[in-house]
């Protein structure tokens, strides 16, 4: 019988809704990051790289791009012949069939899955984070205690408490209890959306919550494993890890790549980052370019100036084009002399020429005024952009626009164009 | 597919000077990105050849290390797959390779198992793109025995590295003559040929029995005026690395954009090992013009008309000009290379001073490395 002492499942259903135009057509882990890798390479990365080698992704939002990127695990190692990554989309049963309506509700749809690995041990990860992160330190910890439940968590500054699920432990640092996004936190300790569990717990749990609608991980499944005097540990780690849900902090993680000696290191040969490298061929700089503090993948081509910028693969960038402060995703084509500050323009952008990007004042966006914030203009995947347009910030487009669709030339800030999708046939 | 695969990779060239010493030429790293047999495998692979052997001898360490898989180009596969072969000492045999001919006589077995009509054969230091199959089509409406395709020499000095041959209306090779001094004619072989399976293996046995060991020597030009041998002539491009001179040439002809556009933006492409490393990154006082940069690379320096294979560090203040840095190369501040090929996993010390004059220069410093 296949043993494995602990299998993942990683969530990777959800839509990220509040990366705006980003992920209309694609799920969060499938956004691009950082010049070449996506957001789920870092959980399956961290997975091989901690000897864990049978994982589990739970898809049900835009799996597309998700399913093409894993594929049957080649990038990450995780092709085997026992175990390895199996992608998991919502199924019909012969009895019903429902969506996966919570994080909890996925995993306990998929119990057979695991069940056939029979682990001692289940870690659930989300995909949606930017970290390194050895699991099997977590797993001596949750051994060492003897836990039933161990739940990663990282200090974050008091002020900021408010905004995530926070522990309050003991000295043992077992959770005597949680709060979930409370107005006056009694802890800093927030927890990270990883989770072991010992797997006769887990399977406990969903007989116990089997008529519960909607499940989720920190809203029922902690409390009910709390409330029943189960063992629930706080494990610290204290190193880099960011959540890229917002377009501002998705903005500022990739920032943080370019300095020089950067905070989360990529460069360094220890906790190798794998991913899908279906771009080999160098980079061409010419003549003409400027490069001054940035990151570029694969196979792109530099005509203009570059500036705090992080740029993916394949991506041409025209004569007289001057990209500031912005994040532009692998395949997309920007013309000659663009003028470009501070936007993340995703993957197969076509930009015409003398397109003016993140002009003017900041304006709140009129349609969802939380997501299109910090002043970024956002381009959705496929759009394009034609010549002569200028673009305020706190914007957002997505589908083939043409002139039309900008009054004067012009998109002020805070607007937003969604138009119809260009006919790819 | 009608067609097996051979890659004769086995081959040194005292004229590669140091870059030979750890590698064959085979294995030499090409464009940024690449190794030279990356071009004959993924020709083979995009031609749908699925059973290809690749026989190697020299410094064969660096090639094994690259094709250490063969998912890459997809030979990972139930039918066929990617052989290599290093000589072996057997109970009838305790030599080397003695030359092309032998070294397919010792592997004889491939060529007898395998049940496809025809083989390609090609070598593993030459830079090209080609449909194997329309070399195939050719063969057969010629009905001939060998079909070598060849090519214009591109610089007429260059003709006493290859085999220089003349062929009549039909295309039939009448004069073959294997690296001459000199010669009238200027139509040179590429080394790729395409023959059928069983006339292969009578020709190697045969000349195995009459302690015959050279391909071209002993059966090209032994039988040009028995065998139907002819000429397929391609004026695509096509290069042969095997001397510094030209391996620089080669390297740098990627910066043209229409060679850049022929191999990396037209399908079929080129396929090579993933190495997993980070997009390049330029820091603060990098200065970059018409240059080839691959991944894993970090500048802090000038970098001029040059191409950067993966994973180099280019210091502070350093001046790269004309210059190939072949992988995982550390540049120390203050560094100024010109006309230069730097050899891989090389570490150069701060403040030095490498300059080529009036031909390439190559540069191994075998500094030790220390890393934290």
């Amino acid at each position: 019988m296949i043993k494995k002492e602990m299998i993942a499942m990683l969530l990777a259903g959800g839509q990220g809704s509040r990366l705006g135009v980003l992920t209309e057509k694609v799920a969060k882990p499938a956004v691009a990051f950082g010049g070449k890798y996506r957001i789920i390479d870092f959980p399956l990365s961290n997975c091989i790289n901690s000897g864990i080698d049978t994982v589990g992704v739970l898809t049900q939002y835009q799996p597309l791009r998700l399913n093409t990127h894993i594929g049957i695990g080649v990038p990450w190692d995780l092709d085997r012949n026992e175990g390895g990554v199996t992608v998991l989309p919502p199924y019909e049963k012969s009895t019903n069939s429902e969506w996966y309506t919570g994080t909890a509700n996925a995993i306990f749809q998929n119990m057979a899955y695991m069940e056939q690995y029979n682990p001692d041990y289940v870690l659930i990860l989300s995909g949606d984070h930017i970290y390194k992160m050895d699991y099997e330190v977590m797993l001596d910890f949750h051994k060492a205690n003897k836990a039933d439940v161990t739940i990663a968590c990282m200090p974050v500054p008091i002020e900021e408490a408010s905004r995530f699920g926070i522990m309050v432990t003991d000295e043992t640092f077992r959770v005597t209890e949680f709060e979930e996004k409370p107005e006056h936190p009694s802890s800093n300790l927030a927890s990270m959306g990883i989770y072991i569990f010992s797997w006769p717990v887990l399977k406990e749990a969903r007989y116990a919550l089997k008529d519960q609608q909607i499940c989720d991980f920190g809203k029922h499944i902690l409390h009910y494993c709390k409330d029943k005097g189960q063992r629930l540990f706080a494990y610290e780690y204290n190193g880099y890890w960011k959540d890229v849900g917002t377009l501002g902090s998705y903005w500022e993680a990739n920032m943080e790549l370019i300095d020089i000696i950067p905070e989360f290191n990529l460069y360094e040969e220890f906790w190798k980052i794998y991913t899908k490298g279906d771009i080999i061929q160098p980079q061409y700089i010419s003549e003409d370019a400027v490069l001054d503090r940035c990151l570029i993948g694969e196979g792109s081509e530099i005509y203009g100036e570059i500036h705090n910028s992080v740029i993916g693969p394949n991506v041409v960038i025209g004569k007289g084009s001057v990209i500031k402060n912005s994040i532009i995703m692998r395949n997309t084509t920007i013309g000659e002399n663009v003028d470009m500050d501070k936007a993340i323009v995703a993957e197969d952008v076509t930009i015409g020429n003398d397109v003016v990007l993140g002009c003017g004042e900041e304006a709140p966006n009129v349609k969802k005024p939380a997501v299109y914030a910090f002043g970024i203009a956002t381009i959705g995947e496929g759009s394009v952009i034609p010549d002569n347009v200028k673009i305020g910030k706190n914007t957002a487009i997505s589908g083939v626009t043409t002139p039309a669709d900008y009054p004067d030339g012009i998109l002020e800030s805070g607007q937003v164009i969604a138009a119809k999708d260009g006919d790819k046939a | 597919m009608r067609a097996i695969g051979i890659i004769l990779a086995g081959g040194n060239n005292n004229r590669m000077r140091e870059l030979s010493d750890k590698r064959a030429i085979a294995a030499m790293p090409i464009a940024g990105s690449y190794r030279s047999i990356d071009f004959a495998l993924s020709n083979m692979a995009n031609s749908r050849i699925q059973k290809v052997a690749v026989l190697t001898q020299y410094n064969a360490r660096s090639l094994n290390e690259h094709l250490s898989s063969s998912k890459w180009w997809d030979f990972g596969r139930k039918q066929g797959g990617l052989f290599v072969f290093t000589p072996t000492i057997t109970k009838e045999n305790g030599f080397w390779y003695q030359g092309t001919a032998d070294a397919i006589y010792q592997n004889l077995s491939f060529l007898k198992n395998s049940h496809e009509p025809y083989v390609v054969i090609a070598s593993g230091d030459c830079i090209y793109k080609m449909d194997y199959n329309k070399v195939l089509e050719y063969h057969i409406a010629k009905r001939a025995d060998i079909t070598v395709v060849c090519t214009t020499c591109p610089d007429p000095s260059e003709v006493e590295r290859f085999g220089v041959l003349r062929m009549n209306e039909d295309c039939r090779i009448e004069e073959f003559e294997e690296k001459p001094m000199v010669s009238p004619y200027n139509t040179i072989s590429t080394g790729i040929y395409v023959i059928r399976r069983r006339q292969l293996i009578e020709l190697i046995e045969k000349a195995a029995q009459e302690g015959r060991n050279d391909f071209v020597k002993d059966i090209l030009i032994r039988y040009k005026n028995l065998k139907r041998i002819y000429g397929y002539k391609i004026d695509s491009y096509w290069s042969n690395i095997s001397t510094v001179e030209s391996y620089y040439k080669t390297n740098m002809d990627f910066l043209k954009p229409e060679i850049r556009n022929y191999f990396f933006k037209q399908e079929p492409g080129i396929k090579t090992k993933i190495d997993d490393l980070p997009p390049a990154k330029y820091n603060p006082g990098a200065e970059v013009k018409n240059s080839l940069i691959s991944s894993g690379c970090i500048v802090n320096g000038v970098v001029e008309n040059s191409v950067l294979f993966k994973d180099v560090y280019v210091g502070n203040n350093c001046v790269i000009k004309n210059s190939v840095i072949l992988n995982d190369v550390y540049l120390g501040d203050n560094t100024h290379i010109e006309n230069c090929i730097v050899e891989s996993r090389d570490t150069i010390r701060a403040n030095s001073y490498y300059s080529g004059d009036g031909e390439v220069k190559i540069v191994v410093e075998k500094n030790e490395r220390y890393s934290l």
